[in-house]
């Protein structure tokens, strides 16, 4: 069960232009580093992007807008990127944009083998126009469907080699969403272990969902809102 | 006449011991600064934690700790981690008691405008609808005319909406007002030195003003 391979281009390396990625990450939260870096090297073209959030001009998935390598971003927030603006207003940028929680729970269903789901997020909204509307118990629900994701591409704090994953405080956020939903799963880790060295107590995404897992390097963790107090 | 501060201080005051509550960006989130000594509460972060903290003092940030807004925060004892899906699930399954948000946009049955605007740059909705849409409570934190004078309470709304029929309250510069369920906005206090004349003439939907209406108590 060893799913180690040696860095991030050899775990990108049979993404081909079209696929439709997920990309793990909250703003610039737990953002797969070296996974974007290798695709960027690599040229991929074409991509449907699956995230949050879009990063911004000089991070993250940023750095792929900028390269022309994505094609369409599904995400809830897009702010905070002038030439995510650019490339939308001209055109040349497809973008879907979800509820939040839709997002997550879509994510979910696809990693819990259920087609849809039912919420209540964008009833009577622009989100709901040609969707399904079903009521239970008075109150009326979208139908929303899983998502067909071909690489999903995220971050973890800790992994061993069989792909188990732990994150680490608000990183978590999308990651294992993503990271379940792939049908190709590719973990880059801050720390990579000997199957063992984990407490199975403490994993949060079984290694089943990981195909891939590799340890990043030289994370640069850009922090997007640093806020202090004086005392 | 109330600022910012001055409305987050007043909706502290709807918080009581107990509540796990979620602040959304803006006013909102200046709320946390005003919850009086003693009041025993657990604030939520849709990007994954319950028990929000003070942000960390200079130096002690931590890339892998921040708020739904993006910036580095600290955590309270007794707080937890998890993923968006578990997070938007206790919000959809009411077990936040109350959330408050910004608005652009409040009409009298209680829709929401708050996420589009058209012409404009779209950045997205973020949490917004599947707050609204579940939130048990949603108290509403906006200013109560726009920049033209005009003003954002409104027997219907103009922009995209939000969420249907989900807001309870509203606090602007000028007063707190009640969705009343069969709609309208029931006058419940004044801002200090507003006149009831001022929030009629400044609000365009449907004002229920009762006999007396005190002014609202600034601390």
């Amino acid at each position: 069960m060893n799913k180690v391979v040696d860095n991030a281009d050899t775990a990108v390396a049979d993404i081909q232009d079209n696929a439709t990625l997920g990309l793990g990450g909250f703003g610039l939260c737990g953002i797969p580093e070296n996974a974007i870096s290798a695709l960027i090297r690599k040229g991929t073209k074409g991509l449907t992007c699956i995230s949050n959030n879009a990063g911004v001009d000089d991070f993250g998935i940023g750095l792929m807008l900028k390269t022309r390598q994505v094609k369409k971003m599904i995400s809830s927030y897009v702010g905070e990127n002038d030439e995510f603006e650019r490339q939308l207003l001209s055109g040349e940028l497809q973008v879907d944009l979800i509820p939040q929680g839709t997002l997550a729970t879509r994510l979910l269903a696809s990693g819990y083998g259920m087609p849809a789901i039912f919420t209540p997020a964008g009833v009577g909204t622009e989100v709901a126009l040609g969707k399904e509307v079903r009521n239970f118990n008075g109150k009326d629900y979208l139908l929303e469907y899983a998502f067909d994701i071909d690489f999903s591409i995220i971050k973890a704090w800790r992994g061993d080699t069989h792909g188990n994953l732990v994150f680490r405080k608000t990183s978590r956020n999308f990651n294992p969403l993503i990271g379940m939903a792939g049908k190709i799963t590719i973990a880059e880790v801050e720390e990579l272990v000997p199957a063992g060295d984990l407490d199975p107590d403490h994993v949060h995404l079984p290694g089943i969902y990981v195909h891939r897992i590799f340890k990043g390097h030289d994370y640069e963790k850009r922090i997007e809102q640093r806020t202090v107090r004086q005392s | 006449m109330l600022d910012k501060n001055g409305i987050a201080r007043r909706i502290a005051h709807e918080i009581k011991s107990g509540m796990y509550v979620n602040l959304g960006i803006g006013i909102p989130t200046l709320v946390a600064n005003y919850i009086p000594k003693g009041i025993d509460v657990v604030l939520q972060s849709e990007n994954g934690l319950l028990g929000i903290g003070p942000f960390p003092m200079a130096g002690e940030e931590d890339a892998d700790l921040i708020n739904a807004g993006k910036q580095t925060i600290t955590t309270i004892a007794g707080s937890s981690f998890f993923d968006s899906a578990l997070s938007f699930g206790m919000i959809r399954a009411g077990k936040v008691d109350l959330t408050i948000l910004g608005a652009m946009e409040v009409s009298e049955n209680g829709d929401i405008a708050n996420w589009k605007i058209p012409g404009k740059m779209v950045k997205g909705m973020g949490g917004a609808m599947d707050l609204v849409a579940s939130a048990r409570n949603i108290i509403v934190a906006m200013q109560h005319v726009n920049k033209a004078g005009e003003s954002k309470l409104l027997t219907k709304c103009d922009l995209p909406i939000t969420g249907l029929r989900c807001v309870k309250k509203i606090v602007t510069e000028l007063a707190v007002l009640d969705v009343l369920p069969e709609g309208g906005f029931y006058l419940l206090e004044r801002a200090p030195g507003v006149s009831v004349e001022h929030i009629r003439n400044s609000t365009a939907g449907k004002l229920i003003v009762p006999d007396v209406v005190p002014e609202m108590n600034p601390d």
